[in-house]
């Protein structure tokens, strides 16, 4: 860095260079601005980062593994270092993963930085994709990008279980016999799709090489797509930021992609590659050597697949045994609903979602501001619900364990997790929205009534007070949101002349419109206060009181605060 | 509100007063118009506060040369140095631990404790590397570049009507200098043109397999088939098989190492004590009005049980055997089936028992199969019937 004030002049040669450059493609505009372009900082946004470059630690831990890795069944048996396994039966695909293990210098290195990179990107983009549903960040026009977001997360799940499949070790190879099974129950095409895909009967000697072909060009290829896809969208439609002082839907307020966000960016590759580097040196993922190689005989005691697959097997181990055998043919319930059809409509609900959110409010507006999760707690409610029924598919997934550990009985943990998976959503649901209510009437204590501050003065006729202080502005732009959603233009109670609802809200569907709309815009205006206190106006409680949060979303303009009074709920 | 409207086309602007909390400085100028930014206490960013009125950012801002606070700066440039060199040293050290660390067949001891070790160095020297130079980094952009924080304008994502309308007037124009909209002929016979082309891929992924035929419905095992230890691959006499409340695994003989027959024949044996065997007689209706034997005593040897080894419910081998209350536990998803009474489900996902093997012993006392199973083993399947 010079001492001096004076900028630096460009270096001759590079000037020249950059000079030819925009002399062939007309750059100095676009790229100025694209290096000057803003990034907002949150630490939830490096979520989505973490997972971009475990894709890229994939790729390149891929490409090394692919160099010594034969994606063979051909039946070999074993004179290699590993002498435990000596003269053991086994596919080239595992042979030559000990050999990639126990042979290669930096291969048992690169194929556990490439298994836990797998696990790390997957578990990024789950909490990629919370972070993106509570905060709302999906509303229009990000719609597409939350699609997008679905499909790679689907298809990295798909990736996963194909990678880790490719070994052809006793682990694995249950899993694929699990998959296998899977689709033998598809009614009328399942036997079909199982011998096309293994040509002929599982296991067959072919299954490696086709999965090896899909995993290393088919589904990285459609991830590199959707990649630049989401990260073009990204970058076209600028980042969403969190509320905060300076911050409005018309700006987007951080630091300058060049130098800033590049050198951020960068140490944060750098630090995905570190910690990955350390799990891979610390703690040993996948010892394909001690299971041995596949045999449909055999299956090791306290089978678990890898943690992206634990929410289909808890689903499987939780089902009861339902088939029906109708006219010669077998309709295998018990398979067809676990592993297909609840996947199936999580997915969907997913995808669906904030189409749907976008119809219960009626909200069709642009959104670059993030909302606190609290500040749209019907939306948190469903997210803590959904989030609980997957969390108790994946801890079914790992019953057995939990059982081991805890000393309860096995068929406790899968009787527990049949009922729990009904009522702990509805649990869930519940108990959250009670809680965003109570964040938000915290909130808007702080907003009317400043922060508490410890300090106790006595008053000149003996009384004691506490001293508040007014939140200062970066913290009353932190907290202060806009009233719970902007609204369906008329609701169902709204009527015209002739005592009509409007059109739209009509009929048995527009009434279920207005009614889950009630429900979604349910809580409390945050807006900012005008003096020292708030008005203490109404509860903000739809559910009781059905005109008193419309009250609340009709003072948007006006600096209406709720008083945050505890006695007053109707709940 | 003013500051933090985030309703843009909803709520215009003056109905927004602004608003300011009693106590605190009114709003600074904009950091936009203004180069000498950092003006709050510590220089540091969130500290200049932005107006709507610098929403509109007609001109890049300038960045600041130097850093506010030169000392700091200068001291996490040290830091920052160090950083970079340890990263640097980690670099050849893990060089060093490529070369160094022998493995597989060129080390003299113990070939996963070779490997453990090489793994530790090349592993351990990796991380370092990797996160001296991140963190190294993120010193760099923290402490000592200058703090900045800038605003850039949002446009609306929605084009302006007369780009729409544009838009949609070129298309008409294509669509009508095409001529696709005013000649059916053309349109439907390209329509279908297009539908056979559509099914190609399907034909031709049809030789990725055979098809499936009656393949899952028989397994390898015939009458007379010996039941050979698995593993071992002996033939077996229930006099060997002399504890009760063991379990074996067998395989068909001749077929000890084709996983594909394996995959649907492998059988477990299971010794009961006397009297523990209560095998109810079961048999299937067919759609035909065939009656089929699926569980008989006279199946049994000398109070041993032939089961098939895959799980009804997914295939995997149903290997768990818990001997005092004779249950048969399938680990993947923990089906459940009563050994001694014909291998009922009792708990779990699987819709049936698994299949009995009926067996026999041949004229030299060894375990033979009297036949195949009685109906086809392992998943459901559509066909399965």
């Amino acid at each position: 860095m010079s001492t001096d004030n004076e900028r630096l002049t460009i270096p001759k040669p590079l000037a020249k260079q950059a000079g030819d450059l925009d002399d062939r493609f007309h750059a100095a505009k676009g790229v100025r601005t694209l290096l000057r372009k803003v990034f907002p900082d949150h630490w939830t946004f490096l979520l989505g980062e973490i997972a971009l470059y475990s894709f890229i630690i994939l790729i390149l831990t891929g490409i090394f593994l692919t160099l010594f890795f034969q994606p063979s069944m051909s039946e070999v048996v074993y004179h290699g270092s590993y002498t435990k396994l000596d003269g053991v039966r086994m596919s080239q695909a595992y042979q030559s993963t000990l050999n990639i293990s126990f042979d290669v210098r930096g291969g048992l290195l690169m194929r556990q930085i490439h298994h836990w990179a797998a696990d790390v990107f997957l578990a990024a983009i789950l909490c990629h994709l919370l972070r993106i549903f509570f905060t709302g960040a999906y509303r229009k026009p990000r719609e597409t990008n939350w699609l997008i977001g679905i499909a790679m997360f689907t298809l990295g799940i798909f990736e996963g279980f194909l990678g880790y499949s490719m070994p052809d070790d006793l682990l694995s190879g249950t899993g694929v016999r699990i998959a296998e099974g899977v689709l033998l129950g598809i009614p009328v095409v399942g036997t079909y799709l199982s011998f096309f895909l293994f040509g002929g009967q599982f296991p067959g000697t072919e299954f490696v090489v086709r999965f090896y072909i899909i995993h290393v060009l088919l589904i990285p290829g459609l991830l590199l797509a959707l990649v630049s896809a989401h990260l073009f969208l990204m970058v076209h439609q600028k980042h969403t930021q969190m509320p905060g002082k300076g911050r409005t839907n018309a700006n987007v307020v951080g630091q300058p992609m060049y130098p800033y966000f590049m050198v951020k960016t960068g140490a944060f590759f750098f630090f995905v590659f570190g910690v990955l580097a350390l799990l891979a040196t610390f703690a040993q993922i996948n010892p394909v050597w001690e299971v041995g190689p596949y045999t449909p005989t055999a299956i090791s005691a306290g089978s678990q697949p890898d943690f992206y697959m634990g929410f289909l097997e808890g689903s499987l181990r939780m089902f009861p045994s339902w088939t029906w055998d109708i006219g010669g043919h077998t309709i295998a319930w018990d398979v067809l609903i676990p592993a297909l059809v609840v996947p199936g409509l999580i997915f969907t609900a997913l995808g669906i979602w904030p189409f749907l959110e976008s119809w219960a409010t009626g909200d069709k507006s642009y959104h670059h501001v993030n909302q606190r999760p609290r500040n749209a707690p019907t939306r948190t409610a469903i997210g803590m619900a959904g989030i609980t029924i997957y969390g108790i598919l994946w801890l079914e997934g790992a019953n057995d364990l939990i059982a081991d550990h805890f000393q309860i009985p096995l068929y406790t943990t899968t009787e527990i997790a049949r009922w729990a998976i009904f009522i702990g959503p509805v649990i869930a649901f519940w108990a959250t929205r009670r809680i965003c209510f109570g964040l938000q009437r915290r909130d808007a204590s702080m907003l009317s009534h400043g922060v508490e501050t410890g300090i106790i003065q006595q008053l000149p006729n003996g009384a004691f007070v506490e001293l508040e202080r007014p939140l200062t502005e970066a913290e009353v732009a932190e907290i202060a949101a806009p009233p719970p959603a902007p609204t369906l233009a008329i609701t169902a109670r709204e009527v015209d002349d002739n005592g009509l609802p409007e059109p739209a809200l009509r009929g048995a569907r527009g009434k279920l419109q207005a009614r889950v709309h009630e429900i979604f815009a349910e809580g409390i205006s945050l807006a900012p206060p005008t003096n020292g206190h708030g008005n203490g106006h109404g509860n903000g409680h739809a559910a009781v009181d059905g005109g008193s949060e419309r009250a609340a979303v009709g003072g948007a303009g006006t600096p209406q605060v709720e008083d945050g009074d505890a006695t007053g709920d109707g709940e | 509100m003013s500051d933090n409207d985030r309703d843009l086309e909803g709520t215009p602007a003056e109905r927004q007063p602004p608003h300011r909390v009693i106590g605190t400085p009114p709003p600074a100028p904009g950091i936009l118009t203004d180069p000498e930014r950092g003006d709050g206490e510590d220089g540091r960013k969130g500290t200049t506060p932005y107006g709507p009125g610098e929403a509109e950012a007609p001109e890049l801002a300038e960045l600041p040369a130097e850093n506010p606070n030169p000392v700091s700066a200068k001291n996490w440039e040290r830091v920052a140095a160090a950083l970079f060199i340890i990263s640097a040293l980690a670099s050849v050290a893990f060089i060093a631990a490529y070369v160094g660390l022998e493995i597989g067949g060129d080390t003299k001891g113990n070939v996963v404790v070779a490997t453990m070790r090489s793994n530790m160095g090349l592993g351990s020297a990796m991380a370092l590397a990797f996160l001296a130079i991140g963190i190294g980094m993120v010193i760099w952009v923290r402490n000592i570049m200058p703090p900045v924080e800038l605003a850039e304008e949002r446009h609306p994502m929605a084009s302006p009507d007369e780009d729409r309308k544009a838009f949609a007037e070129t298309i008409i124009e294509g669509a009508e200098a095409s001529q696709i909209t005013k000649r059916p002929l053309l349109r439907r016979t390209l329509i279908a043109a297009t539908l056979p082309a559509a099914l190609a891929p399907l034909v031709i992924l049809r030789g990725l397999g055979p098809q499936p035929g009656g393949n899952l419905r028989t397994t390898v095992w015939k009458k007379g088939t010996r039941l050979l230890v698995y593993g071992t691959n002996q033939p077996i006499t229930p006099a060997d098989f002399d504890s009760p409340g063991g379990m074996i695994t067998v395989v068909p003989e001749g077929y000890q190492e084709n996983d594909e027959a394996l995959t649907k024949a492998t059988a477990i044996i299971i010794k009961m004590e006397p009297g523990q065997l209560q095998i109810p007689t079961r048999y299937n209706d067919g759609a035909d009005g065939a009656r089929t034997l699926l569980n008989s005593m006279n199946w049994t040897v000398d109070n041993i049980v032939a089961y098939s080894k895959i799980c009804t419910h997914l295939g995997c081998p149903a290997a768990l055997y818990e001997q005092t209350t004779q249950r048969i536990l399938c680990p993947c998803h923990q089906s459940t089936f009563q050994a001694n009474q014909g291998a009922t489900v009792i708990f779990g996902p699987a819709p049936r028992p698994l299949p009995q093997l009926p067996i026999t012993t041949n004229a030299q006392g060894y375990l033979v199969a009297q036949s195949d199973f009685q109906e086809p083993v392992g998943p459901s399947f559509w066909e399965r019937g």
